[in-house]
């Protein structure tokens, strides 16, 4: 039995972990380096973007199936509006962050609500990535080798 | 001396950059091959990522690495997988209005470049007013250290939501007109091909 691709497999295998670990980097980091949701979100999604291209969309789908995808991309946008509302009812303006913890001297809500909406945009923006690379590369079931 | 150098290299770096830029737009231009221009559009993105770099913007640079270079140039070998591979040729007949109306363009955009404030000019409009407020206040108000992230997420946190829901809005279009189909856990919609397409 014939592997195909056995050179890009092992590497995506070897890649696919650090990719994440990177895009958490990046996701949680943000507010202290370049980065956060937006740049995290499409980090996370290469790396199932990579696997899929490699180890065929079937395989991926297993891991990370549409309707989890659905869930996802509604999910992030809500927690996102979710946190402007919470910091309304906590009784201050909409994504009015210092309301989080308005004891704090240094702002500490300014940091819990900048982490949470950047949660938020990150799990949007990988999912919507992921799911349109699905939509797309799933109208092809077999990409043949001659394609390219 | 050593200052005008450093400077040197990067007006070096900045010019080599910005001329590669400039190539790879005309070969993009010039092909017929899709892949071909697919792949360009990726390495344009990179090398305005590293332009960007070299203007400090690190921010718009991540993102440009990661969504120009990465994300789109998958999606656009994606989308090329449904289409043909090819451009069609198209008649390349030259018309004398169309160099006329490029050459006003482009003197029109160059004098614009006259009034434009000089590169890192502290007193230009980008640069004082709301520029300034952010840096003043953002160590006070926000206390975080990267001020793009406290302009993005805190000041101008609804805007920020708006482009969550464009982002997500994408995305339910993407789906709506690829593949209902194979959202519902039905089998994919698969097209019916002329005789003799590719």
């Amino acid at each position: 039995m014939s592997i195909e691709h056995l050179i890009l497999r092992v590497v995506i295998k070897i890649m696919f972990a650090p990719i994440l670990l990177f895009a958490l980097y990046v996701q949680f980091h943000g507010d202290f380096g370049p980065g956060g949701g937006f740049q995290a979100g499409v980090i996370f999604a290469v790396a199932f973007i990579l696997h899929a291209l490699i180890m065929g969309l079937d395989e991926t789908k297993r891991v990370l199936p549409v309707g989890a995808l659905k869930v996802l991309m509604v999910a992030g946008f809500l927690f996102y509006a979710g946190t402007g509302v919470a910091t309304m009812l906590l009784g201050g303006n909409l994504l009015g962050y210092d309301a989080i913890d308005p004891a704090s001297t240094h702002h500490a809500g300014q940091h819990y609500g900048i982490l949470l909406v950047e949660f938020g945009v990150g799990m949007a923006v990988s999912s919507t990535m992921v799911m349109i690379f699905y939509q797309f590369a799933g109208r092809e079931p077999e990409i043949r080798d001659e394609d390219w | 001396m050593m200052e005008a150098g450093l400077s040197n290299a990067s007006i070096l770096i900045d010019l080599s950059l910005l001329t590669m830029l400039v190539i790879v737009a005309f070969v993009m231009v010039r092909s017929r091959h899709l892949f071909v221009i697919v792949l360009l559009s990726g390495i344009y993105s990179l090398l305005s990522a590293a332009f960007f770099v070299s203007l400090d913007a690190v921010d718009v640079a991540f993102t440009e690495a990661s969504v120009g270079a990465g994300v789109s140039t998958v999606l656009m070998l994606g989308a090329m997988l449904l289409t043909v591979r090819r451009e069609k040729p198209t008649r390349t007949g030259r018309t004398p209005i169309a160099i006329v109306v490029v050459t006003l363009v482009g003197s029109a955009l160059i004098y614009a470049t006259f009034d434009m404030p000089a590169y890192g000019d502290g007193a230009s409009p980008a640069n004082s007013y709301m520029g300034e407020v952010y840096i003043d206040r953002t160590a006070k108000e926000i206390a975080v250290p990267n001020i793009v992230t406290a302009v993005l997420a805190s000041y101008r946190g609804f805007d920020t939501l708006g482009e969550t829901m464009v982002i997500f809005t994408a995305g339910l279009g993407v789906i709506l007109l690829l593949g209902a189909g194979s959202v519902r856990g039905g089998k994919a919609v698969k097209d019916v091909k002329e005789e003799g397409q590719e």
